[in-house]
């Protein structure tokens, strides 16, 4: 079969799950922890619950090229969902299950959705309570009818109910369904995601089944992905990556897709699943390095001096030993005993022990954190994405892996960088346009199929790896004319594990000024080593010995981006420790954890000053928003630390 | 004790004939009077409050309800049968569960242990049986963990099913002595101040949680509560007592606009 006639036969999404109904049919596809026990589907009944589902929907009056919006956590029936609203010529929305009703209310407006499936009654509670939904939103259907019984029911159905329509009414539907489904090609809408935005409001990004469907299979090839594997998906399902690995991949190549119990189990059951696929942003192998540390310096001395002992080994042999390069007899041995004390035992607890192919991306991860779990070995690499991209633009393959690159052009992608240093791609997997929304189409992708990132880097010339430095944007001059890099910084101070987030200013003034957000775990694990009594997040980020031991940091990165010659100009003078956490209830953050410097630049302007100003200490109120979307406010006064900088060297001619 | 009695609430549940009726209870220790002639009633499906300041008798009236005090005067009639004292293990088999206002669990075993033991009185198979690892009682456990599996979904108890409790927060633990009150697949389910000593936040997840059992399992249930802010929220009827007596009884807006609750709760000269 040529590969064009076998793109003709599977061009949609519904078509690759028929495909493996009857290809590998009693092969799991779909997994659940539910009461305690891991309840599986294999492809057969996930296709006979997607064709249900369907037709439930065609029942309710689903139209061709309606948008249903999918709010949930990750669950087979809300996945089995979006294939079945491709089924019926739908487009299926994934939004954020713990955005607010605000945030919902854009999307849902901007998108015009008339079906929403939800997965408990939070969620319906957040649709109900949106002003003036009742005329735009024909149906409400819900998975868990918990609390719901009491509810208006005009508009709201049970998730069984629909599929009951369905049933009802079987042999008209299915002619219908046919139809839909006859009319679906390579280039109709596959799916609709809103992007996080760290500017302005979210756009919907359209990809079409081409998009998906390539993105899927040269990926799938890259790492040989296929029946057999398995991954864990806990990730948002609005967020392109989930998509492309918990449907895209998941159904180009036949693998079994798990679902967590819950969000707090997710550890748990990764272990109790050991995915040999893995993806994880850099934020969660932080978090599991940063638990993994506070636990041995718990333990006993003796298990602290073993620890030591093959952690050692291992920085020095496993990375070498995972892609095979020549490593002394003795260390070999060293090694083994290693894996069998330390590394094996280890892995388990973090449920890595059978990851083949792990991925990290989103953020720059910390060179030491991304040695940690290479010298167990696990195969950790890095990949570059984005949404409009359908994911991948570059990924670095087994061999050429490196903490400093994203890798290299994925199978089929070209890049370029532009005179502004501006990355920009062209792939199959770039996206048709964002929704309603023209203009800002036209300003991303050009006439020929480039894609502009935002992101500023350049192509190393030996390896032909992709670096990247910062966003394109935030990239500045300061006063004197010298490069400002935040997220560089930023990155460079986040590698503590006491300091969970960092926002740097200095863009056209004279120096250098950061905010911090301490680790609370970390940091409330030192204080109880170090008999520091405290009673609140606040007090303990405003706790003098924090403050040294995060100046401490801070100077040690001054010394590290000194040498540096071109980001020198970066060092942080003066900093202060924020009093609350930055959240995304606030606006603080994207709902994938990435700061918003406009917003916090905006809503802190008094901190700003104080940095720059001089001043020793600051009062200041800021409002917070709680999680049932209530407001409320915190008030305190922050003190401000000047840092020792490294002297510039005079600037080489 | 008809359902010709019932009543449907403006959120569309049903509410029966008592369930349960205390009459003229006198409950002394000694020379202290607890409780002094108080009578009220339980109806099918409601959410019952017994609210009071401290020392008023609330506990107390509790531990009658379930048979752990024995008063000296009065009648309970719990589902049409009267009499003056039960004992705690016949309240139990015939559907009375309860929490206590300081947590009383096993605090070495887990999560899943302790609800398990509340389906102690469920269990029919014998001890000679339950010795065995397979068998008959091996398939009532099965039917029992099933159930147990179900609590702790409903309560969303899932990360710390292998916990042993002492290890728990207080909120969480007050969240499965709910669960192991549940496994018993209670009538009527008893909750000793419920959210003692719990934030803002755990406590609307408490609410959350008893108008869910009300509402989904159809049980009645009588809770004592200190935060007025809860009980006029969540109880269909409340019931003041101050000083072993009842004061008031009613609808929570009536209550609370009784002069001698106010009196009672804010403290004049007696």
């Amino acid at each position: 079969m040529t590969s064009a006639t076998l793109a003709a036969q599977l061009d949609t999404i519904p078509k690759l799950l028929a495909r493996n109904a009857t290809t590998f049919g009693e092969k799991p596809a779909s997994r659940e922890k539910e009461f305690g026990i891991w309840q599986s589907w294999n492809w057969a009944e996930v296709h006979a619950n997607v064709e249900e589902i369907a037709l439930g929907m065609l029942a309710i009056g689903v139209k061709a090229g309606d948008h249903i919006v999918i709010v949930g956590k990750n669950r087979p029936a809300l996945y089995w969902s979006m294939v079945a609203a491709q089924s019926v010529g739908a487009v299926p929305v994934p939004l954020y299950q713990d955005a607010v009703a605000e945030e919902m209310a854009y999307t849902l407006d901007h998108c015009g959705a008339k079906f929403v499936i939800v997965e408990n009654q939070e969620q319906v509670d957040k649709i109900f309570e949106i002003p003036g939904q009742t005329e735009s939103i024909k149906k409400v259907m819900y998975l868990d009818p918990r609390g719901l019984r009491k509810y208006d029911h005009r508009n709201l159905h049970s998730f069984e109910d629909i599929r009951t329509l369905g049933k009802e009414d079987q042999s008209r539907l299915q002619s219908m369904l046919a139809e839909r489904q006859k009319v679906q090609n390579y280039d109709t809408t596959c799916v609709m995601l809103y992007t996080s935005g760290t500017t302005g409001k979210p756009k919907g990004v359209v990809l079409s089944n081409r998009n998906i469907i390539e993105s899927a299979k040269s990926s799938s090839e890259f790492d040989d992905l296929k029946v057999g594997d398995s991954v864990l998906a806990y990730l948002p399902m609005a967020w392109v990556g989930d998509f492309i690995f918990s449907i895209g991949q998941c159904y180009w190549a036949g693998f079994c897709v798990s679902c967590p119990e819950s969000e707090e189990t997710m550890q748990n059951d990764l272990r109790e699943i050991g995915p040999s696929y893995f993806f994880a942003p850099p934020r969660f192998f932080e978090t599991v390095l940063t638990a993994v540390m506070i636990r041995m310096e718990d333990a006993s001395k003796t298990k602290r001096r073993m620890f030591k002992f093959f952690m050692d080994v291992a920085k020095k042999v496993g990375p070498d030993l995972l892609v095979g390069k020549p490593v002394g007899f003795m260390d070999r041995l060293k090694y083994r005993l290693g894996t069998i004390l330390v590394y094996g035992p280890l892995k388990n607890r973090m449920g890595m022990t059978r990851v083949r192919v792990g991925y990290t991306a989103g953020e720059a991860i910390g060179p030491e954190i991304f040695e940690f779990y290479r010298s167990l070995g696990i195969n950790l690499k890095q990949l570059y994405g984005q949404t409009e991209a359908s994911v991948f633009i570059t990924l670095q393959p087994d061999g050429e892996v490196r903490p400093d690159t994203v890798g290299v052009p994925g199978p089929g992608v070209e890049i370029k960088i532009d005179d502004d240093g501006e990355v920009h791609y062209r792939s199959p997997g770039v996206f048709i346009e964002y929704f309603k929304n023209p203009e800002s189409t036209a300003s991303t992708k050009d006439p020929d199929g480039w894609v502009a990132t935002g992101d500023a880097g350049f192509i190393e010339d030996d390896t032909g790896h992709l670096r990247i430095i910062d966003r394109a944007k935030d990239v500045g001059k300061m006063a004197d004319g010298s490069l400002f890099a935040p997220k560089y910084v930023e990155n460079k101070l986040k590698f503590y594990p006491n300091i969970l987030e960092a926002v740097v200013f200095g863009a056209d003034t004279d120096s250098c000024t950061a905010f911090i957000n301490i680790d609370i775990s970390a940091v409330g694990n030192w204080a109880e080593r170090n008999n520091i009594a405290y009673g609140s997040y606040q007090e303990l980020a405003g706790h003098e010995r924090v403050l040294d031991v995060i100046s401490g940091h801070v100077k040690e990165v001054n010394q590290s981006i000194a040498s540096d010659p071109m980001l020198s100009g970066c060092q942080v003078h003066r900093f202060l420790v924020l009093h609350k956490e930055l959240d995304a209830d606030d606006g603080e953050m994207t709902r994938t954890r990435k700061v918003r410097r406009r917003i916090i630049g905006e809503k802190y302007n008094d901190l700003i000053k104080a940095l720059t100003d001089g001043s020793k200490e600051i009062f200041t109120e800021t409002e917070v928003t709680y999680e049932d979307g209530r407001k409320g406010s915190i008030s305190a006064t922050l003190q401000i630390r000047d840092v020792e900088v490294v002297a510039r060297k005079a600037k080489a001619a | 004790m008809s359902s010709d009695q019932s009543t449907q609430t403006a959120d569309g549940r049903t509410i029966g004939g008592p369930i349960m009726e205390v009459k003229d209870i006198s409950l002394k220790f000694g020379g202290v009077t607890a409780i002094k002639n108080i009578s009220f009633d339980i109806n099918e499906g409601e959410i019952r409050a017994i609210i009071g300041p401290n020392g008023a008798g609330k506990t107390s009236m509790l531990n009658v309800i379930n048979g752990f005090y024995h008063p000296q005067e009065g009648q309970i009639v719990f589902r049409g049968e009267a009499r003056t004292a039960m004992r705690p293990y016949v309240a139990a088999s015939q559907g009375i569960s309860r929490t206590f206002q300081n947590v009383a669990l096993f605090e070495g075993m887990s999560t899943l242990d302790n609800i398990m033991a509340g389906r102690t009185l469920k269990m029919k198979k014998n001890f000679f049986w339950q010795m065995l690892r397979f068998g008959p009682a091996e398939v009532e456990e099965f039917e029992h963990r099933k159930v147990v599996e179900e609590i702790i979904d409903f309560l969303e108890i899932q990360a710390i099913r292998k916990t042993p409790v002492g290890r728990l927060p207080y909120g969480l633990q007050k969240r499965v002595e709910l669960g192991r009150a549940l496994a018993a697949e209670p009538s009527l389910l008893l909750l000793d101040e419920p959210m003692a000593g719990m934030n803002v936040e755990e406590k609307e997840d408490m609410s959350r949680f008893i108008l869910d059992v009300n509402d989904q399992f159809g049980t009645t249930i009588a809770l004592i509560e200190h935060d007025m802010g809860v009980v006029m929220d969540i109880a269909d009827r409340v019931v003041v007592l101050d000083y072993g007596q009842k004061i008031a009884d009613g609808l929570p807006a009536e209550v609370q606009a009784n002069q001698d609750v106010i009196d009672a709760y804010l403290g004049v000269a007696h």
